[in-house]
């Protein structure tokens, strides 16, 4: 196990690459469902207001 | 064809059925991909353990590039026939590839540091995608930097055709010129020359990142309607305020 966690020595190069391919794209993930509920809430605000004149 | 899916019910409804099969499919292919990379693919005999970087550095090349090419194909439907779909998607593409491009580059510079013994080397390959990711972000800064929705889209849509010509020139900046970047070992001519137990990885985690970033596209075109159609209701919102407020001045 300690083994596959040192990648032969290289567990600084390995690791940051993956841990920031991650990173990216989880960021991306969690921006656009993060942007979809913003504009779901404020359509959903909006045509409350305009069915309610 | 393109007049086809310009349609936005259309389009509704396809991305309605396209959208949780690609992150479905995304968080499959990645739950098969990651173990095979990290795991069960032997390392190198040359690079040992740091050729695991492989398995997200290129599919991160790829999907940059491929997104480009998606961006400057539907900014010229854009730019020909005027379709808002098209330019929605040129819109939904262009982060999630800088991001792409930016993760390339990274990764590159990690598994550049101990195997060339360089984070970064001005060579004919990184430069060129060094281009990319700035052809990314000009065209993200450009369209936010112009007020008018329609005019941001045309000049975008010009400045992403444009940068076209980076592409043919990122895939062959390895024969062009003398790189310390190795050759291509995948897509050739001549069929790939990576081995079979690291070329299934690959694959899998290729299909894994193209099936992300289609649903990523997917749903952020869906945002990018809805944010559309609050838009056209504030604007209504705001005449109707202006409205009663020149009322007030007239009694």
């Amino acid at each position: 196990m300690s083994a596959f966690f040192a990648m032969d020595g290289y567990a600084a190069f390995v690791w940051p690459a993956y841990a920031l391919t991650f990173a990216g794209i989880a960021g991306l993930v969690i921006l656009a469902i993060k942007r979809r509920k913003d504009a779901e809430s404020r359509l959903k605000r909006l045509e409350a207001e305009e069915a309610g004149l | 064809m393109f007049s086809y899916f310009a349609n936005p019910e259309r389009f509704e409804r396809l991305a309605r059925v396209v959208t949780p099969w690609a992150w479905g499919g995304a968080a499959v292919l990645f739950a098969i991909g990651l173990p095979w990379a990290l795991v069960i693919s032997p390392p190198d005999y040359q690079q040992s353990e740091t050729v695991r970087i492989m398995y997200v550095h290129v599919p991160s090349a790829w999907l940059a590039m491929a997104a480009y090419a998606g961006l400057g194909v539907s900014s010229f439907i854009y730019f020909i026939w005027r379709h808002n779909l098209a330019d929605l998607a040129a819109r939904a593409l262009a982060p999630a590839g800088a991001v792409f491009a930016a993760l390339c580059l990274v990764t590159g510079a990690l598994w550049g540091r101990p195997m060339w013994g360089a984070w970064w080397v001005w060579d004919a390959r990184l430069t060129s995608m060094l281009v990319l990711l700035l052809l990314y972000l000009g065209y993200m800064a450009l369209r936010a930097a112009i007020e008018d929705e329609k005019l941001a889209a045309r000049a975008g849509s010009i400045l992403a055709m444009a940068g076209l010509i980076n592409l043919p020139i990122i895939k062959f900046s390895v024969d062009w010129w003398n790189t310390l970047h190795q050759p291509a070992s995948v897509i050739r001519f001549d069929g790939p020359t990576i081995h079979a137990s690291k070329l299934w990885p690959l694959s899998v985690m290729a299909l894994a990142f193209t099936a992300l970033l289609t649903a990523l596209v997917f749903s952020t075109m869906r945002t990018l309607i809805l944010e559309r159609r609050a838009a056209v209701l504030e604007r209504k919102r705001e005449q109707r305020l202006e409205a009663e407020a020149s009322e007030g001045f007239a009694e």
